[in-house]
């Protein structure tokens, strides 16, 4: 996975919500609005690390029968549809265990997905997954957060395709403000990192994008755009009006992300 | 030797932390400063301090002189953990990990609850030891323990409702782990059993192992040697480990009772050992009840004390090496011992104490009179009441109140 490295923009999709045909046209909308890497969000009956937004997106693509075997292969018809960007495979880790770590990945490699996401695999339990990691050629991403201190030059030094900086204390979701310290913890991670430096968690408004832009090389949108989905989920349902709410998401995002791309004008002409 | 878990908080393949990254620094914060108290003499003495003259231990052991006559076979012991303050074993672990966070300078509590014990007993020692508690529920379980709920807000705590999944005991561990996430900074989560990412399962054990201790101190003293069985119901399995504890290097026959429900071979159980199989469940590598993708399922007991879709590590790793037996018992035999201790002992146990209790009776029956078997009665029965009341008179009305 090779990555431009700078405003970059990630987003994260919840893998069958509202349908999995859906997944793959946002993905697509997603791809075309600037998108950099995609995050395929595998749903989980217990998700630990998410807020409400993506527990109920979850839940609703758990009732349309998603597994991670049938996310991975999403990855595969993604691909087969036009999505050309990389795609991580954001999973918990009981259903890795529940598929078989050799199998996950076997699948992945076949699937085209360019590296693999585990919110509850912290490095101290991730060496049997890193040895795949490295035998299959599909980066393991790494996280830190503002409470990793002096555990982040561990993990950044290992850190493969992109290291991801949860921005606050919490789960997902989408927050009003990002905490003031911020901006010292994306220093301290840079400073050891030879990937990009990507910060998530809480990331829902063109503002904060504006500012996290100049202290990291992208971010992760994830519970704003699952939100969006949600609101325009019995839309995108409907042949008749999934174009319409496919350009409603687009223009969503393009604003939101504005700050990090120039000439991204694809709202006003769908305005005019 | 008996000696688990290793640095890494793993009970041979089981344990661990499967945790996100955020919470690996305050676990770890914790794990030092349980390594310092339980070394330190005078955390000890603070701890057993409160157990005497808070709680009131030691807990009586009652020889069941009515039912080891009608047994007719092995002499029955109950421990009687049932007698302490608060009404079950819950207190010892709450006590210990309050004066852990007060040590660590953290005077706010997370708990989580099922039928509500540790929840109470979460917001007793808040109140005693002067702290904040915010206690999370699944609102199924409000429903069904309204009575908990009124006394938690008694003592002063706040109870948040869980609306996610099934609305029980998972689901409130689920949001009580995802606020400590948030608030680790400031906040103690106060785990109420075995289970969790290292250190809990030890830090739990070792707050409960006061029960096997004592018992086998008592026991001694009262039969001139050890029991020839040992028995534990086990939702998380904490009671169940603080008994077990002190007994795994001795000559003495193990045995954890998990919930069956209506049946093993119905989807209505909670046996996770004798039905699970191995993943990962609120950062721990242990037995679960999942679907073949890894997806948590709903587990089903009568009792909400053993309505747990995993089992603490170390009753993972102590099936796996066989050092302890693992059976289950299903709701009716388990109200069946309900009624047959208030009838013949004058002891309303717990709904998930039953559960050990008709377990102990099946064996006991089968030994011979000079064999001894010994039960941890881990909670009295005071909550169970009302639902009982409601359950018998749809079952047997006549054979219950008639006469």
């Amino acid at each position: 996975m090779r990555l431009s490295g700078t405003n970059m923009f990630i987003p994260f999709l919840v893998a069958g919500d509202p349908h999995p045909d859906v997944t793959i046209d946002l993905a697509l909308v997603l791809q075309a609005a600037g998108a950099d890497v995609i995050e395929l969000g595998v749903p989980y009956s217990d998700p630990l690390a998410d807020g409400p937004i993506i527990q109920r997106a979850s839940a609703r693509a758990l009732k349309q029968g998603m597994t991670l075997p049938d996310a991975i292969k999403l990855a595969g018809n993604m691909r087969k549809k036009g999505v050309k960007i990389p795609i991580i495979i954001f999973t918990y880790y009981n259903p890795v265990l529940q598929l078989g770590k050799e199998s996950f990945f076997a699948l992945a490699k076949e699937n085209r997905v360019d590296g693999v996401l585990i919110p509850d695999l912290p490095f101290e339990e991730s060496e049997p997954i890193r040895r795949l990691s490295a035998e299959t050629g599909l980066p393991l991403i790494s996280l830190v957060a503002p409470t990793s201190k002096e555990r982040i030059e561990k993990i950044a030094s290992q850190a493969q395709g992109f290291l991801y900086c949860v921005s606050s204390l919490g789960v997902t979701g989408v927050r009003d403000t990002l905490p003031e310290a911020i901006n010292e913890f994306l220093a301290e991670v840079k400073q050891y990192s030879r990937v990009p430096v990507v910060v998530g968690f809480g990331i829902s408004k063109s503002e904060q994008v504006q500012v996290l832009k100049e202290h990291c090389d992208g971010v992760v949108v994830g519970s704003a755009l699952v939100q969006k989905v949600e609101e325009l989920s019995d839309r995108l349902l409907q042949q008749e009006t999934k174009q319409y709410a496919l350009d409603e998401f687009r223009c969503y995002v393009e604003q939101l992300v504005a700050p990090l791309q120039e000439g991204a004008d694809f709202c006003n002409e769908v305005r005019r | 030797m008996y000696n688990v878990p290793n640095e890494n908080g793993r009970f041979g393949e089981f344990g661990g932390k499967f945790v996100p990254e955020t919470l690996m620094r305050p676990l770890e914060e914790i794990e030092r400063a349980l390594n310092e108290a339980l070394i330190d003499a005078s955390f000890r003495e603070e701890y057993m301090h409160s157990l005497r003259e808070y709680s009131g231990r030691p807990t009586a052991l009652t020889f069941a002189e009515n039912i080891t006559k009608q047994l007719n076979g092995a002499r029955l012991y109950f421990k009687r953990e049932d007698l302490n303050h608060t009404g079950a074993h819950k207190i010892n672990n709450a006590i210990g990990q309050a004066l852990l966070a007060k040590r660590m300078g953290k005077k706010k509590l997370i708990a989580e609850t099922g039928a509500g014990q540790h929840g109470v007993a979460a917001a007793t020692v808040a109140a005693r030891f002067g702290m904040e508690c915010i206690v999370f529920m699944g609102e199924e379980d409000i429903k069904r323990q309204e009575l908990n709920v009124f006394r938690m807000k008694l003592l002063g705590a706040e109870v948040v409702p869980v609306y996610s999944g099934n609305r029980t005991l998972k689901d409130a561990t689920n949001e009580a782990i995802r606020y400590w996430v948030q608030h680790c900074d400031d906040h103690f989560y106060m785990i109420g059993s075995v289970v969790g990412p290292h250190p809990y399962p030890k830090m739990v054990r070792e707050f409960q192992r006061i029960i096997g201790d004592e018992a086998k101190e008592q026991f001694i003293k009262r039969e001139g040697k050890l029991p020839d069985v040992v028995v534990a119901c086990v939702g998380g399995g904490s009671n169940a480990i603080g008994m077990f504890y002190p007994f795994l290097e001795d000559d003495v026959e193990l045995v954890g009772v998990e919930a069956a429900g209506k049946g093993i071979d119905t989807p209505y159980h909670a046996a996770t050992i004798t039905k699970g199989t191995k993943g990962v469940i609120h950062g721990s590598m242990t037995y679960l009840l999942q679907d073949e993708y890894g997806q948590i399922t709903e587990p089903y007991s009568i009792s909400a004390g053993l309505d747990y879709p995993g089992v603490g590590p170390e009753h993972a790793y102590l099936a796996s090496i066989g050092r302890v037996r693992y059976e289950s018992v299903t709701d009716e035999e388990a109200l069946e011992a309900f009624q047959q201790l208030a009838r013949e002992e004058g002891i309303i146990p717990a709904i998930e104490s039953a559960h050990a209790l008709a377990k102990a009776f099946q064996i006991a029956r089968q030994r011979s009179k000079d064999e001894t078997v010994l039960v941890c009665l881990s909670g009295r029965g005071d909550k169970d009441v009302q639902a009982m009341m409601t359950h018998l008179k749809g079952a047997s009305e006549h054979a219950f109140i008639g006469n």
